[in-house]
């Protein structure tokens, strides 16, 4: 179990505003191995949201190298990006994100959609996803008749429908009363425990980063603290 | 994705907003419901033109004064004009002619009045027009001779007159206060576009000269009518004519102060004014459906900066710019696809109306909708839709997903 599902290297990513140039990322290296459940903390502006970026594949860095699960990321255009992220990556928002029209099964087939999967297996594999998150009895809601709580369940049901390499949770209990933003927490914790996904949860929050085994510091660009 | 998707994500788009759909596409239904009713109703007047021209006979030939266009002071055309056709040397062609002198006037039978057609005619006419009486006679070369007040009817006139279309013989009508004998009712003709051709006194051609219809020199005709001797002989007959009447005008070629027109020509006449009118409700549906695209575009730029989360979300579940692409596209083509289908529904009912309002005013116009007409709309507003689509699609699908992400 030591295979690499993360692995950059000298990662840097150089934003232009205007004249300045600001440098986001400077050359950052890290590892995640398969299954592990991280935190990645650090104060407004230190990159941690540019890292996000990079290793959910939402960016290409200007510079590095990155292996997202053994395939090199750092050179693929817009589609193949898209490809990617749809295999391999499930996100979960601080403000969920759902389609706001659509019902909570609509919303987790989303992602199966665009990898092109027939009715009937996406229907069975998305209501497969919102009974692991305990939403099986809500599956033609839409988001307007659920709690924040269940808002967030469905965003992580659609986060793990198609079985990613890694789930990069942004501040995933941000925007939830302290009640379900612990059950949410837990949720996650026990999802990985039970299939084993790798959590990267991006937070500024000290309690949430206390429930992983592993915190990623970062600063002015670059990891200053990595402690299990 | 496949299409299916799209189409039924893009109705629900545009139903939940349906306020906004509808003012979208109002564009596109009026400009294709002005198009579908105006083209309906044109045809239906066409076919109406066609039939009567059609109905006038194929062996006829009418002849205007006035030709070609800068002859000044054209010569009228005179009875002299009309006994030289019907020489059967100089015009072989020829099967009779009807010169005619041709306006209104005011018919009284103690204390009736109507307004009818007045017609001075020779016997001939009724040749010529293959009409004959359903009682008495028609008008004979002796009461040409006597410049005779005498009168044949139409239906019409009759009806109105004494309430009935027999056993009028006999009887005495005033046309312009001068008293005229009834000797015949002409049989019934039905209405043209042309209005009824059963209201309609004929008189002698002298008598009309004389007393009712005067024009500036006493042997002028308004019409000369012709009959060729058969349908094949009508060109023949024309080439004819218009010898004798350039010979005895004295005019130079391509000079000609007359003109000489079959039913052929009169087809050809009513064809190219269809032809301009089509092509201009053409230019008119073109301006309304640009205009309606262009509002179609505006919404669409709109939808696309409200949906500005929704697409990064998308895209960070996946999406490739095509399918955000093919998303966008789909729904401003079904957009104007609707619009499109309104304004067929609207002007089908617009061109019933007319047809209905033309009915009860008596003037018989039956609208047709052509399946090609229908066909064209459609197309063509979905294609607008597309067209005018492509550029906010192609916006929606060209923004950077973590910019899209961050969209507040």
């Amino acid at each position: 179990m030591d295979e690499m599902v993360v692995d950059a290297k000298d990662l840097r990513k150089i934003y232009k505003m205007g004249e300045m140039e600001v440098h986001a990322l400077r050359g950052l290296d890290i590892q995640i191995r398969r299954g592990e459940v991280l935190s990645i903390m650090g104060p407004s502006g230190s990159g941690k949201s540019t890292l996000m970026n990079m290793l959910g594949c939402l960016d290409r860095p200007t510079s590095g190298e990155y292996h997202l699960d053994g395939e090199s990321v750092a050179e693929m255009n817009d589609d193949q990006l898209a490809d990617i992220r749809n295999r391999k990556v499930g996100f979960v928002f601080q403000s969920f994100n759902l389609l706001p029209r659509a019902t909570a099964i609509s919303n987790v087939e989303l992602p199966l959609r665009y990898a092109n999967m027939g009715g009937r297996e996406r229907r069975e594999r998305a209501i497969a996803a919102l009974e692991s998150v305990g939403l099986g009895d809500r599956v033609h809601h839409t988001p307007a008749e659920l709690s924040g709580g269940q808002q967030q369940r469905v965003a992580i049901a659609r986060a793990l429908v198609n079985t990613p390499a890694i789930i990069m949770a942004d501040e995933p209990t941000g925007n939830l009363d302290s009640t379900s933003g612990e059950e949410i927490m837990q949720l996650l914790l026990n999802l990985n425990q039970e299939n084993r996904t790798t959590l990267i949860i991006v937070t500024h929050d000290p309690e949430v980063a206390e429930l992983t085994n592993r915190v990623v510091m970062i600063r002015d660009g670059v990891v200053v603290e990595d402690r299990s | 994705m496949k299409i299916g998707q799209p189409i039924i994500e893009a109705l629900e788009s545009l139903a939940s907003n349906k306020l906004r759909s509808g003012l979208t596409i109002l564009g596109i239904v009026i400009g294709v419901a002005a198009v579908i009713a105006m083209l309906a109703v044109g045809r239906g007047a066409e076919a109406e033109i066609t039939g009567s021209i059609e109905g006038i006979g194929t062996n006829l030939i009418f002849v205007f004064r006035g030709g070609d266009e800068d002859v000044r002071n054209p010569k009228p055309l005179t009875l002299g004009d009309a006994e030289a056709m019907a020489d059967p040397f100089a015009a072989p062609s020829v099967a009779a002619v009807a010169p005619m002198l041709q306006g209104n006037a005011e018919i009284t039978f103690s204390g009736e009045s109507t307004s009818a057609s007045l017609v001075g005619v020779t016997p001939d006419y009724s040749y010529v027009r293959n009409w004959t009486v359903t009682e008495g006679s028609f008008i004979e070369e002796g009461h040409l001779l006597g410049r005779s007040s005498v009168v044949v009817l139409g239906v019409d006139v009759a009806e109105e007159l004494f309430g009935r279309k027999s056993g009028l013989v006999g009887e005495t009508v005033r046309i312009e206060g001068q008293p005229f004998r009834v000797i015949g009712v002409m049989e019934e003709k039905g209405g043209g576009s042309f209005g009824s051709e059963d209201n309609v006194a004929l008189v002698p051609m002298t008598t009309a000269q004389a007393r009712l219809l005067r024009r500036s020199t006493a042997d002028r005709v308004d019409i000369i009518m012709v009959s060729a001797i058969d349908a094949d002989s009508v060109d023949q007959a024309g080439i004819e004519i218009s010898d004798i009447l350039r010979a005895r005008h004295r005019t130079a070629i391509g000079q000609d102060d007359f003109s000489v027109m079959n039913q052929k020509d009169f087809l050809e006449t009513a064809a190219t004014i269809t032809n301009v009118i089509t092509i201009f409700l053409g230019g008119v549906a073109g301006i309304s459906l640009l205009v309606g695209g262009i509002g179609i575009m505006n919404i669409m730029l709109v939808s696309v900066i409200e949906r500005t989360r929704e697409i990064g979300l998308r895209k960070a579940m996946g999406a490739r710019k095509r399918d955000i692409m093919t998303q966008f596209l789909v729904e401003s083509s079904l957009l104007s696809l609707f619009g499109g289908i309104f304004g067929i529904i609207l002007g089908w009912g617009i061109a019933t109306i007319v047809s209905k309002i033309a009915a009860a005013s008596g003037t018989p116009l039956t609208s047709q909708i052509g399946i090609d007409s229908v066909l064209l709309a459609t197309i063509f507003s979905t294609a607008v839709g597309l067209f005018f689509g492509l550029y906010p699609a192609n916006r929606a699908a060209s923004l950077e997903p973590v910019e899209a992400l961050r969209y507040e």
